[in-house]
């Protein structure tokens, strides 16, 4: 499918046709208020948007959709984050007395970015991203999908493509939102194995006993290595390249001729592990764990652009996780061109406008909008979510209730 | 002792019922009677033995040997609770366990008053309660630990023997010194993991479906989530409450100068008067001075001036020293002439201070050298000052340069550097005394920067004149507290200290 290219300078005019017909503005509300069970949720939660010529305004809240819809239509943000709840509301924080304005809770979030695996990929370096390295992304939210949800029981993860060169996550469960920062920065300390910087060679140390959560990870690495590494990397291809995985092994064992992926006898404790340890190494999730500590860190919103890709942050189908291609992700300048394909129903369409009012029609217009574009199975995924999340939330009052035995 | 507002009744008020688990989460408050002297005794004690918990707690290995060993001399000899059964035989001309218990109980709740006061004071207390309750739940007999929990209704929901044994392998996996048998025998324990944060941060457990599985013997780390919240909460209502107490004329001076309270020897006494000699000093600087010493002391040789706040670091740490009046206004002189002072001017300005320092003016107060913790923390060095801590008040490039020019390892003063940065500046003055004499343990715990003196002294003559001198002084205070009726010297070195914690904050 043609992406129709892409240039930033058409952001201006596009960005308003964006907001004004596609962006899933109901599903978003709907996704923020939580079902309606804590009183100024979505009054109290802030949003931070980049304006054009990259101004960036923090602090804005909205008492409704409506108002949410009017302000985006106004500011056209070229960059959407979402932030924390906090105690008042954010655009009147300045009138608060000075510390009693807290964040209070907010979506346990996690940020995957391909830069961090510089050092162990070969194919691309910084911003890029292709087919072969986009593996990592996917083994990454296998293990941690896995963890989050076996490990520690959240069960509504949303999952979002960054729009260039990554994914992240957002817990969006009522005990996760309502996590202290000692707790996130944990969970994110538990899912972390690579250890060091640029000083650091050696990033994976694995000893003895060899924690369920790390047997978990290595199985999923392991379906994907031969093929990730050896294949597609290449990682044994070229001289230089095979002295980067001889630097990994520990060094008394140098001097042994190595064969990698053979059997190789234990010659001592400390070398049981080295095999899995560079498995770990090249292809183990690398999150930022500043990102996920933080109650009132911002991070990019799902439906926002990116605006040097023009790619549209959207929700990945773990169902369809193995086929998911960042490449075939719509981009503004898309789904803007497929707005405008004439369309064989439109006859119907003005009777029925009469009918019903302003934002009624609009809304309705713009559902039937986003269905023409690329856009509809992105929104898809993010209706089932919000779905799962609303029976969950009936379940939980259903119990509630009979256990004050309220009929 | 009466807190407003917490008054509750006690139900079954014999002995025994009150303190009868060597070991408490401190929920109610002492709601006897005590003595002022007990009173400041008590907490005095209780401080001792938490800045020991803290001291261990850097300098060794938690729960090694040598940490065991250390911490469980200062319990005893301060004569706090062990784990002894509460009718074990009195030791003779000893306290009994009881006693032991209530002097626990109630040190614990007159620090609270002194801690609660700002966010570093709570932190700092904490940690050491923390850390002190960690040992001592450690050092239970297994039939003791469960019987705390139970006392003290913490439910922890344990594992069912069908969930124990499907889990068996995952659980030996994930937890360290665990074993099948031990799975089968002992309990394990289903928190929501938000309860067992330590053990998650660094994967030293096994999480299903939110929950932590923790096995018996690391029931330590839940019960201490507990107690951290519970004390956090605790200093929380102190503070609230403390307007009411500091209100009271006989506490308010004793509360407010607990958190910066020095509970060591003064050396205020002058001892080895006149057995330094001023040509001595350059050297002695060199080799025998701490770090802020040395500092000041190049500092006053270079620029031939030191302002007040150096004058009187270092005026009273050569005083301590042993230097005469004689002598040191000789050596003020000598130095300040060098500069732009003349002898007349000297007279008329400096040599009054001088003599005050000496006791010989005004007030007649004999001003005591000062420790560590008033230098570490009262009147902050500003531009064109050399006084202070370096360790506390040099900017860490600075002070990594001081140390390189002093002949300090590369990796000697990384040491330092690590403490410095966990603010533990006392310690890293210690490494820097353990460093530049080139023994492994100083041998000492470092809180006065005269004591560094003497100990260097010590050290560099064999032990021979002074150690003495050393031995006597520190008899006296290590026997503060092994009486119930306070005798003369107990009362008297307690209310020493107090006097001098108000002659801390009593510049000229």
């Amino acid at each position: 499918m043609p992406t129709s290219d892409y240039d930033p300078a058409c952001l201006p005019d596009l960005l308003p046709l964006y907001y004004r017909r596609l962006f899933p503005f109901s599903q978003y509300y709907r996704w923020l208020s939580y079902g309606g069970v804590s009183k100024n949720y979505f009054q109290n939660r802030e949003f931070s948007f980049t304006l054009k010529d990259d101004i960036y305004v923090r602090y804005q809240s909205f008492t409704t959709q409506n108002e949410l819809e009017k302000e985006m239509q106004k500011m056209v943000p070229y960059k959407i984050d979402i932030g924390a709840v906090y105690s008042h509301r954010p655009s009147q924080h300045n009138a608060v007395k000075s510390g009693t304005f807290q964040a209070l809770e907010k979506e346990l979030v996690f940020d995957i970015d391909m830069t961090d695996y510089d050092d162990v990929r070969r194919c691309c370096s910084a911003a890029d991203i292709c087919s072969k390295c986009w593996t990592l992304m996917t083994i990454a939210i296998r293990i941690l999908d896995r963890a989050l949800r076996e490990d520690f029981g959240f069960h509504h993860l949303l999952w979002v493509y960054s729009g260039r060169r990554g994914v992240h996550c957002w817990v969006c469960d009522d005990a996760a939102r309502k996590l202290s920062v000692a707790a996130r920065s944990a969970v994110a300390e538990y899912l972390s194995l690579i250890k060091g910087g640029e000083e650091t060679v050696r990033k994976v140390v694995l000893s003895d006993p060899i924690h369920p959560f790390i047997n978990h990870s290595l199985s999923v690495v392991e379906r994907y290595f031969c093929q990730y590494a050896i294949v597609e990397q290449d990682i044994l291809g070229s001289k230089e390249s095979v002295d980067k995985v001889l630097a990994l092994l520990p060094e008394d064992i140098l001097s042994f001729p190595v064969v990698l992926g053979a059997q190789l006898t234990v010659i001592s404790l400390s070398l049981t592990y080295f095999d899995k340890e560079i498995m770990l190494q090249y292809c183990y999730p690398r999150l930022d764990v500043n990102v996920s500590k933080g109650v009132n860190h911002l991070l990019k919103s799902p439906f926002s652009i990116h605006p040097k890709t023009g790619r549209i942050s959207v929700p990945i189908d773990l169902k369809e996780l193995n086929t998911f291609d960042p490449f075939e992700v719509p981009t503004i300048s898309l789904i803007c061109e497929e707005l405008e394909r004439p369309r064989a129903d439109e006859a119907e369409d003005d009777d029925v406008k009469d009918k019903e009012n302003e934002q009624e029609a609009g809304e309705r217009r713009r559902i039937r909008d986003y269905k023409r574009t690329s856009l509809a199975k992105y929104v898809k995924v993010f209706d089932r979510f919000l779905e799962a999340m609303a029976r969950s939330r009936k379940g939980e009052m259903l119990q509630k209730s009979d256990l004050q035995k309220d009929f | 002792m009466q807190f407003p507002g917490r008054r509750k009744k006690l139900i079954g008020s014999s002995q025994n019922d009150l303190y009868d688990h060597c070991l408490q989460f401190y929920g109610q408050p002492p709601l006897e009677n005590i003595s002022l002297t007990e009173f400041e005794t008590f907490a005095v004690e209780r401080l001792k033995l938490l800045k020991t918990v803290e001291n261990l707690g850097v300098s060794c290995v938690k729960n090694s040997e040598q940490y065991t060993k250390k911490l469980d001399a200062e319990i005893s000899s301060l004569n706090f609770p062990q784990k002894a059964e509460l009718s074990e035989q009195k030791v003779q001309g000893g306290i009994s366990e009881y006693e032991k218990r209530r002097k626990d109980h109630i040190s614990h709740f007159i620090l609270r008053l002194a801690y609660c006061q700002t966010e570093d004071l709570r932190r700092w207390f904490i940690q050491q309660e923390m850390d002190l309750f960690r040992y001592r739940f450690n050092d239970l007999h297994s039939k003791h630990k469960t019987d705390f929990l139970h006392k003290n209704n913490l439910k922890y929901e344990t594992v069912s023997a069908e969930e124990k044994k499907s889990l068996q392998d995952k659980l030996i996996a994930s937890s360290y010194g665990l074993s099948g048998t031990k799975v089968e025998e002992h309990d394990v324990y289903k928190v929501p993991f938000q309860d067992a944060l330590d053990l998650v941060r660094t994967r030293k457990v096994y999480l299903l479906a939110g929950n932590a599985y923790i096995p018996h013997h690391e029931i330590v780390t839940i019960v201490l989530n507990d107690f951290r919240t519970r004390l956090s909460k605790a200093l929380a209502m102190t503070a609230r409450s403390l307007p009411a107490v500091q209100s009271d004329e006989r506490l308010q001076p004793l509360l407010s100068h607990l958190s910066h309270a020095y509970v060591g020897q003064d050396y205020s006494i002058q001892k080895n008067i006149g057995k330094i000699s001023l040509e001595q000093i350059d050297a002695l600087s060199g080799k025998s001075f701490p770090l802020c010493m040395r500092h000041l002391h190049k500092a006053l040789r270079e620029n031939h001036h030191l302002r007040h706040g150096g004058r009187m670091q270092y005026g009273l740490f050569l005083k301590g020293i042993g230097l005469s009046l004689e002598q040191a206004l000789q050596f003020w002189r000598s130095e300040f002439v060098k500069g732009k002072v003349d002898a007349d001017k000297f007279d008329k300005a400096y040599a009054y201070s001088v003599r005050h320092m000496f006791g010989k003016e005004g007030k007649r107060t004999d001003y005591t050298p000062y420790s560590c913790m008033k230098v570490i923390l009262s009147n902050p060095p500003s531009q064109g000052d050399y006084h202070g801590c370096p360790f506390r008040h040099s900017d860490p490039e600075l002070l990594k340069q001081k140390l390189q020019n002093y002949k300090v390892s590369p990796s000697g003063t990384n040491q330092i550097l690590e403490l410095v940065k966990g603010m533990h500046y006392q310690l890293a003055c210690q490494k820097y005394f353990e460093l530049t004499h080139n023994v492994e343990d100083a041998g000492f715990s470092l809180n006065h920067p005269n004591q560094y003196f003497t100990e260097s002294q010590k050290l560099l003559s064999g032990g021979r004149d002074i150690k003495k001198e050393v031995d006597m002084s520190q008899r006296s205070q290590e026997n503060p507290a092994s009486v119930t009726r306070p005798s003369q010297a107990n009362s008297k070195q307690a209310h020493e200290e107090m006097g001098d914690l108000d002659s801390f904050f009593q510049d000229e």
